[in-house]
Protein backbone atom coordinates (compact mmCIF):
# COMPACT_ATOMS: atom_id res chain seq x y z
CA UNK A 1 0.00 0.00 0.00
CA UNK A 2 1.46 3.31 -1.24
CA UNK A 3 1.97 5.93 1.48
CA UNK A 4 2.65 9.64 0.71
CA UNK A 5 6.23 10.62 0.88
CA UNK A 6 6.48 13.93 3.70
CA UNK A 7 7.60 17.09 2.07
CA UNK A 8 7.42 15.71 -1.88
CA UNK A 9 5.83 17.63 -4.15
CA UNK A 10 6.75 16.41 -7.46
CA UNK A 11 7.61 18.86 -10.57
CA UNK A 12 4.39 21.44 -11.02
CA UNK A 13 3.58 21.34 -14.63
CA UNK A 14 2.14 24.09 -17.12
CA UNK A 15 -1.12 23.59 -17.81
CA UNK A 16 -0.87 26.08 -20.81
CA UNK A 17 -3.56 28.84 -22.14
CA UNK A 18 -7.28 27.36 -21.47
CA UNK A 19 -8.76 26.03 -25.03
CA UNK A 20 -5.13 25.21 -26.47
CA UNK A 21 -3.67 22.35 -25.05
CA UNK A 22 -5.39 18.98 -25.65
CA UNK A 23 -6.96 17.13 -22.41
CA UNK A 24 -4.05 15.59 -19.88
CA UNK A 25 -1.28 17.83 -22.10
CA UNK A 26 1.57 20.03 -20.28
CA UNK A 27 3.08 22.52 -21.85
CA UNK A 28 6.54 22.34 -22.43
CA UNK A 29 9.16 25.28 -23.67
CA UNK A 30 12.45 22.88 -25.12
CA UNK A 31 11.99 20.66 -27.46
CA UNK A 32 12.09 16.70 -25.85
CA UNK A 33 13.98 14.25 -28.55
CA UNK A 34 12.29 11.13 -28.58
CA UNK A 35 13.74 8.02 -30.86
CA UNK A 36 12.25 4.62 -31.77
CA UNK A 37 15.89 4.04 -33.02
CA UNK A 38 19.77 5.37 -34.04
CA UNK A 39 19.46 8.47 -35.55
CA UNK A 40 20.12 7.88 -39.43
CA UNK A 41 22.34 9.87 -41.34
CA UNK A 42 21.51 10.73 -44.82
CA UNK A 43 23.57 12.58 -47.10
CA UNK A 44 21.85 15.23 -49.10
CA UNK A 45 22.96 13.52 -52.24
CA UNK A 46 21.42 10.67 -51.56
CA UNK A 47 18.22 11.54 -50.03
CA UNK A 48 14.98 11.67 -52.32
CA UNK A 49 11.45 11.39 -51.63
CA UNK A 50 8.90 9.12 -53.31
CA UNK A 51 4.96 9.04 -53.37
CA UNK A 52 3.76 6.02 -54.60
CA UNK A 53 0.41 6.13 -55.64
CA UNK A 54 -2.51 3.57 -55.44
CA UNK A 55 -1.96 2.50 -59.22
CA UNK A 56 1.93 1.76 -58.59
CA UNK A 57 3.05 5.06 -60.15
CA UNK A 58 5.67 6.69 -58.37
CA UNK A 59 7.13 10.35 -58.79
CA UNK A 60 10.30 10.98 -56.78
CA UNK A 61 12.22 14.14 -56.17
CA UNK A 62 15.73 14.82 -54.98
CA UNK A 63 16.93 16.95 -52.54
CA UNK A 64 17.41 19.63 -54.70
CA UNK A 65 14.11 18.99 -56.66
CA UNK A 66 12.31 19.13 -53.40
CA UNK A 67 13.67 21.92 -51.81
CA UNK A 68 12.69 23.95 -55.31
CA UNK A 69 8.90 23.59 -54.68
CA UNK A 70 6.58 25.86 -53.57
CA UNK A 71 7.23 26.05 -49.67
CA UNK A 72 5.29 27.57 -47.04
CA UNK A 73 5.78 28.58 -42.99
CA UNK A 74 3.60 27.38 -40.80
CA UNK A 75 3.53 27.71 -37.08
CA UNK A 76 1.85 25.17 -35.48
CA UNK A 77 1.23 23.55 -31.46
CA UNK A 78 2.51 20.11 -31.81
CA UNK A 79 1.48 17.53 -29.29
CA UNK A 80 3.06 14.15 -28.06
CA UNK A 81 1.59 11.49 -26.92
CA UNK A 82 3.91 10.97 -23.69
CA UNK A 83 1.59 14.45 -22.55
CA UNK A 84 3.95 17.20 -23.30
CA UNK A 85 3.05 19.63 -26.23
CA UNK A 86 4.64 22.56 -27.30
CA UNK A 87 3.18 25.68 -28.39
CA UNK A 88 4.01 28.38 -31.71
CA UNK A 89 6.56 26.38 -33.30
CA UNK A 90 7.34 27.57 -36.27
CA UNK A 91 8.40 25.33 -39.81
CA UNK A 92 9.08 25.48 -43.37
CA UNK A 93 8.33 22.45 -46.01
CA UNK A 94 6.35 21.48 -48.99
CA UNK A 95 2.25 21.11 -48.55
CA UNK A 96 1.32 17.45 -49.17
CA UNK A 97 -1.02 19.00 -51.55
CA UNK A 98 1.92 20.28 -53.66
CA UNK A 99 3.29 16.56 -53.60
CA UNK A 100 0.08 15.18 -54.27
CA UNK A 101 -0.94 18.06 -56.98
CA UNK A 102 0.25 15.11 -59.70
CA UNK A 103 -1.03 11.75 -58.35
CA UNK A 104 -3.29 9.98 -60.88
CA UNK A 105 -4.51 8.04 -58.26
CA UNK A 106 -4.60 9.37 -54.90
CA UNK A 107 -6.21 6.47 -52.51
CA UNK A 108 -7.79 6.74 -49.45
CA UNK A 109 -4.83 5.62 -47.16
CA UNK A 110 -1.24 6.74 -46.86
CA UNK A 111 1.59 4.58 -45.14
CA UNK A 112 4.73 7.18 -44.95
CA UNK A 113 8.29 5.34 -44.45
CA UNK A 114 11.39 6.88 -43.34
CA UNK A 115 14.88 6.32 -43.17
CA UNK A 116 15.77 3.72 -40.47
CA UNK A 117 12.39 1.65 -40.96
CA UNK A 118 9.63 3.64 -39.24
CA UNK A 119 6.29 4.07 -40.32
CA UNK A 120 2.91 5.59 -39.92
CA UNK A 121 -0.27 5.66 -41.09
CA UNK A 122 -2.88 8.02 -41.89
CA UNK A 123 -5.84 8.91 -44.18
CA UNK A 124 -5.49 10.88 -47.03
CA UNK A 125 -7.91 13.29 -46.20
CA UNK A 126 -6.17 14.07 -43.10
CA UNK A 127 -2.81 14.60 -44.83
CA UNK A 128 -4.35 16.78 -48.11
CA UNK A 129 -6.72 20.06 -47.73
CA UNK A 130 -3.45 22.04 -45.87
CA UNK A 131 -2.87 19.74 -43.10
CA UNK A 132 0.35 18.26 -43.57
CA UNK A 133 3.49 19.21 -45.36
CA UNK A 134 7.19 17.35 -45.40
CA UNK A 135 9.31 19.83 -43.47
CA UNK A 136 12.61 20.69 -43.67
CA UNK A 137 13.25 24.01 -41.49
CA UNK A 138 12.30 24.68 -37.75
CA UNK A 139 12.22 27.96 -36.42
CA UNK A 140 14.03 29.57 -39.16
CA UNK A 141 16.96 26.86 -39.52
CA UNK A 142 17.68 23.50 -41.47
CA UNK A 143 16.02 21.03 -39.42
CA UNK A 144 18.58 19.02 -37.00
CA UNK A 145 18.88 15.34 -37.54
CA UNK A 146 17.76 14.92 -33.72
CA UNK A 147 14.11 16.29 -34.74
CA UNK A 148 14.03 14.35 -38.17
CA UNK A 149 15.99 16.25 -40.36
CA UNK A 150 16.68 16.78 -43.16
CA UNK A 151 13.43 16.43 -43.63
CA UNK A 152 10.28 14.75 -41.53
CA UNK A 153 6.17 14.92 -41.74
CA UNK A 154 4.36 17.86 -39.67
CA UNK A 155 0.69 17.04 -38.81
CA UNK A 156 0.25 19.09 -36.20
CA UNK A 157 -3.68 17.94 -35.94
CA UNK A 158 -2.18 14.71 -34.40
CA UNK A 159 -0.66 13.51 -31.95
CA UNK A 160 3.36 13.72 -32.83
CA UNK A 161 4.08 10.23 -33.43
CA UNK A 162 2.45 10.44 -36.35
CA UNK A 163 4.66 13.54 -37.66
CA UNK A 164 7.41 11.05 -39.18
CA UNK A 165 11.10 11.93 -38.78
CA UNK A 166 13.07 11.42 -41.52
CA UNK A 167 10.45 10.89 -43.78
CA UNK A 168 12.04 9.32 -46.84
CA UNK A 169 8.15 8.74 -49.24
CA UNK A 170 4.40 7.79 -48.41
CA UNK A 171 2.42 4.39 -49.96
CA UNK A 172 -1.19 5.53 -50.89
CA UNK A 173 -3.49 3.13 -51.49
CA UNK A 174 -7.24 1.98 -50.87
CA UNK A 175 -6.41 0.05 -47.73
CA UNK A 176 -5.23 0.98 -44.23
CA UNK A 177 -2.26 -0.72 -42.84
CA UNK A 178 -0.68 0.24 -39.43
CA UNK A 179 2.72 1.93 -38.86
CA UNK A 180 4.93 1.22 -36.39
CA UNK A 181 3.44 2.68 -33.36
CA UNK A 182 -0.16 1.27 -34.25
CA UNK A 183 0.93 -1.73 -34.56
CA UNK A 184 2.02 -2.21 -31.09
CA UNK A 185 -0.94 -1.04 -29.23
CA UNK A 186 -1.18 3.00 -30.19
CA UNK A 187 -4.18 4.19 -31.78
CA UNK A 188 -5.19 3.68 -35.12
CA UNK A 189 -5.97 7.13 -35.54
CA UNK A 190 -4.22 9.32 -32.95
CA UNK A 191 -6.22 12.67 -32.54
CA UNK A 192 -5.26 14.29 -29.14
CA UNK A 193 -8.52 16.53 -28.78
CA UNK A 194 -10.18 12.47 -28.07
CA UNK A 195 -7.23 11.32 -26.15
CA UNK A 196 -7.05 9.37 -28.67
CA UNK A 197 -3.80 7.65 -26.80
CA UNK A 198 -3.97 3.72 -27.22
CA UNK A 199 -5.76 1.21 -29.05
CA UNK A 200 -9.14 0.94 -27.93
CA UNK A 201 -9.34 4.61 -26.39
CA UNK B 1 21.42 -15.21 -1.01
CA UNK B 2 22.50 -15.15 -5.21
CA UNK B 3 19.41 -17.29 -5.84
CA UNK B 4 17.26 -14.95 -4.11
CA UNK B 5 18.94 -11.97 -5.75
CA UNK B 6 17.45 -12.69 -8.45
CA UNK B 7 14.12 -14.56 -8.33
CA UNK B 8 10.79 -13.91 -6.46
CA UNK B 9 8.21 -10.46 -6.75
CA UNK B 10 8.51 -6.92 -7.11
CA UNK B 11 7.10 -5.44 -3.99
CA UNK B 12 7.50 -2.35 -2.87
CA UNK B 13 9.06 -2.25 0.63
CA UNK B 14 9.03 1.10 3.17
CA UNK B 15 12.82 2.39 3.51
CA UNK B 16 13.65 4.82 6.65
CA UNK B 17 16.40 7.27 5.62
CA UNK B 18 18.74 6.81 8.72
CA UNK B 19 22.14 8.57 7.79
CA UNK B 20 23.17 10.96 5.00
CA UNK B 21 27.11 11.29 4.16
CA UNK B 22 27.77 14.32 1.96
CA UNK B 23 30.10 12.74 -0.77
CA UNK B 24 30.97 15.66 -2.49
CA UNK B 25 28.97 19.05 -3.23
CA UNK B 26 26.87 18.26 -5.09
CA UNK B 27 26.54 13.98 -4.42
CA UNK B 28 24.71 12.50 -1.11
CA UNK B 29 24.52 9.04 -0.04
CA UNK B 30 21.30 7.85 1.99
CA UNK B 31 21.33 5.26 4.24
CA UNK B 32 18.06 3.22 4.02
CA UNK B 33 16.99 0.90 6.55
CA UNK B 34 14.51 -1.56 5.14
CA UNK B 35 12.68 -4.29 6.73
CA UNK B 36 12.44 -7.69 5.42
CA UNK B 37 14.97 -6.78 2.59
CA UNK B 38 16.08 -9.84 0.71
CA UNK B 39 19.67 -8.96 0.01
CA UNK B 40 21.07 -7.79 -3.14
CA UNK B 41 24.59 -8.34 -5.31
CA UNK B 42 26.79 -5.94 -6.25
CA UNK B 43 25.81 -3.94 -9.35
CA UNK B 44 21.94 -4.27 -8.96
CA UNK B 45 19.98 -1.24 -8.37
CA UNK B 46 16.14 -0.45 -6.72
CA UNK B 47 13.50 1.42 -8.13
CA UNK B 48 12.64 3.87 -5.82
CA UNK B 49 8.83 5.91 -5.63
CA UNK B 50 8.11 9.12 -4.08
CA UNK B 51 4.17 10.00 -3.61
CA UNK B 52 3.08 13.66 -3.27
CA UNK B 53 -0.06 14.41 -1.14
CA UNK B 54 -2.14 14.75 -4.49
CA UNK B 55 -1.24 11.13 -5.23
CA UNK B 56 1.36 12.05 -7.90
CA UNK B 57 4.22 9.68 -8.15
CA UNK B 58 7.83 10.09 -9.57
CA UNK B 59 9.91 6.81 -9.91
CA UNK B 60 13.48 6.88 -10.21
CA UNK B 61 16.33 3.78 -10.63
CA UNK B 62 19.31 4.41 -8.22
CA UNK B 63 22.65 1.96 -7.85
CA UNK B 64 23.04 0.20 -4.54
CA UNK B 65 26.54 1.56 -3.26
CA UNK B 66 27.35 -0.96 -0.84
CA UNK B 67 27.01 -4.77 -0.58
CA UNK B 68 24.81 -6.41 1.31
CA UNK B 69 24.23 -6.23 4.94
CA UNK B 70 21.04 -7.15 6.58
CA UNK B 71 18.47 -4.70 6.42
CA UNK B 72 20.59 -1.60 5.10
CA UNK B 73 20.41 -0.69 1.59
CA UNK B 74 22.65 2.57 0.49
CA UNK B 75 22.68 4.59 -2.64
CA UNK B 76 24.17 7.03 -3.84
CA UNK B 77 22.57 10.10 -5.49
CA UNK B 78 23.98 12.67 -7.77
CA UNK B 79 21.80 16.59 -7.74
CA UNK B 80 20.65 17.03 -11.30
CA UNK B 81 20.08 20.33 -11.97
CA UNK B 82 16.25 20.75 -12.75
CA UNK B 83 15.16 17.49 -11.59
CA UNK B 84 12.44 16.29 -9.63
CA UNK B 85 13.50 13.83 -7.50
CA UNK B 86 17.45 14.27 -6.89
CA UNK B 87 16.84 17.60 -5.18
CA UNK B 88 13.95 16.29 -2.84
CA UNK B 89 16.78 13.32 -1.63
CA UNK B 90 19.14 15.51 -1.29
CA UNK B 91 17.73 18.86 0.10
CA UNK B 92 14.40 17.77 1.58
CA UNK B 93 14.48 14.13 2.67
CA UNK B 94 15.53 13.66 6.15
CA UNK B 95 16.54 10.98 8.93
CA UNK B 96 13.80 9.27 10.00
CA UNK B 97 11.68 9.66 6.58
CA UNK B 98 10.15 6.66 4.85
CA UNK B 99 10.39 6.23 1.06
CA UNK B 100 9.37 3.18 -1.20
CA UNK B 101 11.59 1.21 -2.73
CA UNK B 102 11.83 -2.62 -4.42
CA UNK B 103 14.76 -4.64 -5.37
CA UNK B 104 17.27 -5.58 -6.65
CA UNK B 105 17.00 -5.43 -9.61
CA UNK B 106 19.38 -6.88 -12.88
CA UNK B 107 21.51 -9.17 -13.14
CA UNK B 108 23.42 -8.25 -16.30
CA UNK B 109 25.68 -5.61 -14.40
CA UNK B 110 26.50 -7.56 -11.25
CA UNK B 111 29.59 -9.03 -10.56
CA UNK B 112 30.18 -11.02 -7.04
CA UNK B 113 33.92 -12.39 -5.75
CA UNK B 114 32.77 -15.98 -6.96
CA UNK B 115 33.32 -14.61 -10.39
CA UNK B 116 36.94 -14.34 -10.15
CA UNK B 117 38.89 -11.53 -11.75
CA UNK B 118 40.91 -9.65 -12.62
CA UNK B 119 38.57 -6.62 -11.66
CA UNK B 120 38.66 -4.10 -13.90
CA UNK B 121 35.90 -0.80 -13.07
CA UNK B 122 35.77 2.18 -15.04
CA UNK B 123 33.52 4.78 -14.27
CA UNK B 124 32.50 8.31 -15.23
CA UNK B 125 31.12 10.92 -12.78
CA UNK B 126 28.55 9.69 -10.47
CA UNK B 127 28.47 6.25 -12.83
CA UNK B 128 31.05 5.03 -10.22
CA UNK B 129 28.36 3.86 -8.01
CA UNK B 130 27.72 0.33 -8.68
CA UNK B 131 31.42 -0.11 -9.56
CA UNK B 132 32.13 1.37 -5.58
CA UNK B 133 29.61 -2.09 -4.40
CA UNK B 134 31.94 -4.40 -6.38
CA UNK B 135 34.98 -2.71 -5.33
CA UNK B 136 33.40 -2.97 -1.23
CA UNK B 137 32.23 -6.02 -1.91
CA UNK B 138 35.89 -7.86 -3.07
CA UNK B 139 37.45 -5.99 0.19
CA UNK B 140 35.07 -7.07 2.36
CA UNK B 141 35.56 -11.01 1.19
CA UNK B 142 38.98 -10.57 0.78
CA UNK B 143 38.69 -11.64 -2.50
CA UNK B 144 41.89 -13.50 -4.25
CA UNK B 145 40.80 -11.43 -7.40
CA UNK B 146 43.17 -7.72 -7.85
CA UNK B 147 41.01 -5.07 -8.89
CA UNK B 148 41.45 -1.58 -10.88
CA UNK B 149 39.86 1.57 -10.51
CA UNK B 150 39.62 3.96 -13.16
CA UNK B 151 37.24 6.91 -12.70
CA UNK B 152 36.68 10.22 -14.33
CA UNK B 153 35.93 13.07 -12.65
CA UNK B 154 35.76 17.26 -13.68
CA UNK B 155 37.47 18.17 -10.43
CA UNK B 156 39.22 16.74 -7.56
CA UNK B 157 36.11 17.66 -5.44
CA UNK B 158 34.17 15.72 -7.95
CA UNK B 159 35.55 12.33 -6.81
CA UNK B 160 32.99 9.79 -4.94
CA UNK B 161 34.26 8.20 -2.35
CA UNK B 162 37.73 9.70 -2.99
CA UNK B 163 39.15 9.11 0.76
CA UNK B 164 38.06 5.85 1.07
CA UNK B 165 39.31 4.88 -2.16
CA UNK B 166 42.94 6.45 -1.06
CA UNK B 167 42.58 3.85 1.89
CA UNK B 168 41.64 1.04 0.17
CA UNK B 169 44.05 1.32 -2.18
CA UNK B 170 47.05 1.53 0.66
CA UNK B 171 46.15 -0.43 2.71
CA UNK B 172 45.08 -3.75 0.15
CA UNK B 173 47.64 -4.68 -2.34
CA UNK B 174 45.62 -5.55 -4.89
CA UNK B 175 43.74 -2.76 -5.17
CA UNK B 176 45.08 -0.04 -7.39
CA UNK B 177 42.96 3.09 -8.16
CA UNK B 178 43.48 5.44 -10.78
CA UNK B 179 41.60 8.98 -10.84
CA UNK B 180 41.14 11.60 -14.07
CA UNK B 181 40.52 15.05 -13.85
CA UNK B 182 38.82 16.43 -16.94
CA UNK B 183 38.26 19.89 -16.09
CA UNK B 184 40.48 21.40 -13.49
CA UNK B 185 42.90 20.15 -10.86
CA UNK B 186 45.33 20.95 -7.87
CA UNK B 187 48.46 22.31 -8.57
CA UNK B 188 50.02 18.69 -6.92
CA UNK B 189 47.98 16.59 -8.88
CA UNK B 190 49.87 14.00 -10.59
CA UNK B 191 47.31 11.98 -11.96
CA UNK B 192 45.77 12.43 -15.13
CA UNK B 193 44.26 15.52 -16.31
CA UNK B 194 42.15 14.88 -19.69
CA UNK B 195 39.16 12.76 -20.52
CA UNK B 196 39.53 8.88 -21.08
CA UNK B 197 41.37 7.61 -23.74
CA UNK B 198 42.65 4.91 -26.01
CA UNK B 199 46.25 5.47 -24.38
CA UNK B 200 44.71 5.97 -20.85
CA UNK B 201 43.35 2.71 -21.43
CA UNK B 202 45.90 0.52 -22.69
CA UNK B 203 47.97 1.98 -19.58
CA UNK B 204 45.83 1.58 -17.09
CA UNK B 205 43.34 -1.16 -17.69
CA UNK B 206 44.65 -4.80 -17.14
CA UNK B 207 45.78 -5.82 -20.82
CA UNK B 208 43.26 -8.13 -22.73
CA UNK B 209 45.69 -11.18 -21.96
CA UNK B 210 44.87 -11.58 -18.42
CA UNK B 211 41.07 -11.89 -19.74
CA UNK B 212 39.99 -8.93 -17.15
CA UNK B 213 36.47 -8.71 -16.15
CA UNK B 214 35.45 -5.48 -17.07
CA UNK B 215 32.36 -2.88 -15.97
CA UNK B 216 32.00 0.21 -17.29
CA UNK B 217 29.54 2.62 -16.25
CA UNK B 218 28.54 6.20 -16.30
CA UNK B 219 27.10 9.03 -19.02
CA UNK B 220 25.81 6.90 -22.63
CA UNK B 221 29.20 8.82 -24.62
CA UNK B 222 31.57 8.04 -21.67
CA UNK B 223 30.65 4.40 -22.06
CA UNK B 224 30.42 4.24 -25.57
CA UNK B 225 33.49 5.66 -25.88
CA UNK B 226 35.37 3.68 -23.26
CA UNK B 227 33.75 0.04 -24.16
CA UNK B 228 34.12 0.58 -28.25
CA UNK B 229 37.99 1.29 -27.31
CA UNK B 230 38.32 -1.84 -24.95
CA UNK B 231 37.39 -4.19 -27.73
CA UNK B 232 39.30 -2.07 -29.64
CA UNK B 233 42.17 -2.73 -27.39
CA UNK B 234 41.23 -6.29 -27.46
CA UNK B 235 38.97 -7.12 -24.82
CA UNK B 236 36.58 -9.67 -25.48
CA UNK B 237 33.51 -8.35 -26.00
CA UNK B 238 31.22 -10.65 -23.43
CA UNK B 239 34.02 -9.47 -21.09
CA UNK B 240 32.90 -6.17 -21.10
CA UNK B 241 29.77 -5.04 -19.68
CA UNK B 242 28.04 -1.81 -19.95
CA UNK B 243 25.50 0.50 -17.86
CA UNK B 244 24.66 3.40 -19.27
CA UNK B 245 22.85 6.38 -17.71
CA UNK B 246 20.15 8.30 -19.12
CA UNK B 247 19.83 11.60 -19.06
CA UNK B 248 17.13 11.21 -16.16
CA UNK B 249 18.02 8.03 -13.96
CA UNK B 250 16.08 5.72 -16.05
CA UNK B 251 12.50 4.74 -16.85
CA UNK B 252 9.74 7.20 -15.50
CA UNK B 253 6.41 6.78 -14.56
CA UNK C 1 26.36 5.51 -38.28
CA UNK C 2 27.19 6.19 -34.56
CA UNK C 3 24.23 6.76 -32.21
CA UNK C 4 25.31 7.67 -28.59
CA UNK C 5 21.13 7.68 -27.73
CA UNK C 6 20.57 4.24 -26.82
CA UNK C 7 21.10 3.17 -23.07
CA UNK C 8 21.88 -0.97 -22.12
CA UNK C 9 19.24 -3.47 -21.41
CA UNK C 10 19.64 -3.33 -17.50
CA UNK C 11 17.79 0.14 -17.72
CA UNK C 12 14.75 -2.28 -18.29
CA UNK C 13 15.67 -4.60 -15.92
CA UNK C 14 13.08 -3.15 -13.10
CA UNK C 15 9.74 -3.72 -16.48
CA UNK C 16 11.31 -6.92 -17.58
CA UNK C 17 11.03 -8.08 -13.64
CA UNK C 18 7.31 -6.96 -13.73
CA UNK C 19 6.50 -8.48 -16.68
CA UNK C 20 8.28 -11.55 -16.07
CA UNK C 21 7.91 -12.20 -12.69
CA UNK C 22 11.61 -13.03 -12.65
CA UNK C 23 15.13 -11.26 -13.40
CA UNK C 24 15.38 -11.24 -17.15
CA UNK C 25 18.55 -8.73 -18.05
CA UNK C 26 20.96 -11.64 -17.20
CA UNK C 27 18.69 -14.07 -20.30
CA UNK C 28 20.22 -15.10 -23.35
CA UNK C 29 18.24 -13.78 -26.41
CA UNK C 30 18.59 -14.86 -30.23
CA UNK C 31 17.74 -11.70 -32.80
CA UNK C 32 15.29 -13.30 -35.18
CA UNK C 33 17.04 -10.98 -38.00
CA UNK C 34 20.93 -11.37 -37.66
CA UNK C 35 20.91 -14.78 -35.07
CA UNK C 36 23.37 -13.25 -32.86
CA UNK C 37 22.95 -14.02 -29.33
CA UNK C 38 23.25 -11.47 -26.49
CA UNK C 39 21.73 -11.01 -23.12
CA UNK C 40 18.90 -9.01 -22.81
CA UNK C 41 20.92 -6.52 -20.75
CA UNK C 42 23.47 -5.83 -23.39
CA UNK C 43 20.63 -5.03 -26.30
CA UNK C 44 19.93 -1.46 -26.58
CA UNK C 45 17.08 0.11 -25.38
CA UNK C 46 15.77 3.45 -26.82
CA UNK C 47 13.90 4.97 -24.02
CA UNK C 48 12.47 8.14 -24.55
CA UNK C 49 9.88 7.21 -26.79
CA UNK C 50 5.83 6.97 -26.62
CA UNK C 51 7.21 3.12 -25.65
CA UNK C 52 10.74 1.04 -24.71
CA UNK C 53 12.32 0.03 -27.85
CA UNK C 54 14.82 -2.74 -27.53
CA UNK C 55 17.07 -3.62 -30.45
CA UNK C 56 19.78 -6.20 -31.36
CA UNK C 57 23.38 -4.51 -30.18
CA UNK C 58 24.64 -6.04 -33.51
CA UNK C 59 21.81 -5.37 -36.30
CA UNK C 60 19.94 -3.34 -34.23
CA UNK C 61 16.80 -4.83 -35.69
CA UNK C 62 13.83 -4.12 -32.82
CA UNK C 63 13.40 -7.38 -31.12
CA UNK C 64 10.95 -6.43 -28.76
CA UNK C 65 8.98 -2.80 -27.96
CA UNK C 66 7.17 -2.52 -24.73
CA UNK C 67 3.63 -0.27 -24.20
CA UNK C 68 2.74 0.58 -21.11
CA UNK C 69 -0.85 0.76 -21.54
CA UNK C 70 -3.85 2.21 -18.82
CA UNK C 71 -4.94 -1.55 -18.70
CA UNK C 72 -1.50 -3.12 -18.43
CA UNK C 73 2.01 -3.56 -19.75
CA UNK C 74 2.42 -4.90 -23.52
CA UNK C 75 5.61 -6.99 -24.44
CA UNK C 76 5.49 -6.78 -28.59
CA UNK C 77 7.35 -9.53 -29.82
CA UNK C 78 8.85 -8.14 -33.20
CA UNK C 79 11.98 -10.19 -34.24
CA UNK C 80 13.46 -12.42 -31.26
CA UNK C 81 14.08 -16.07 -32.26
CA UNK C 82 14.44 -17.36 -28.59
CA UNK C 83 14.74 -16.66 -24.96
CA UNK C 84 16.75 -19.03 -23.06
CA UNK C 85 17.47 -19.34 -18.77
CA UNK C 86 20.58 -19.09 -17.44
CA UNK C 87 20.59 -21.24 -14.69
Amino acid sequence: MSFVTRGFRGRRRLEGPPGRVPPGQYVTTDFPVLSAGPTPRVQLEEWSFTVTDAGGDTLEWTWSEFTSLPTETVTVDIHCVTKWSKLDTTWEGVSLDTLFARVGSPGSHALFHSYGGYTTNLPVEDITGGKAWVAFRYEGEPLASEHGGPARLLVPHLYFWKSAKWVRGVVVSDSDRPGFWESYGYHNYGDPWREQRYAGD
Amino acid sequence: MAGAAVRGRLNWLAAGATQFIDETPRVRSIVLDCHDWPGHLPGQHIDLRLTAEDGYQAQRSYSIAAPAEGDRVIITVELVDDGEVSPFLIEDLRVGDRIEIRGPIGGYFVWEPTRGGPLQLIGGGSGVVPLMAMLRASVRSRSDAPVRYLSSARAYEDLIYRAELETVASEESGVEVVHTLTRNHPPNWTGPTRRVDREMLAEHVWPPAVSPLCYVCGPTGFVESVATTLVELGHSPERVKTERFGPSGGVRR
Amino acid sequence: MTDVRHLDGNVLAGVLHEFFGREMTDQLGCCGHCDAVNALGAAHVYLEAPGHVVRCPNCASVLIVIVQHPDGMRVNYESIRWLQTRS
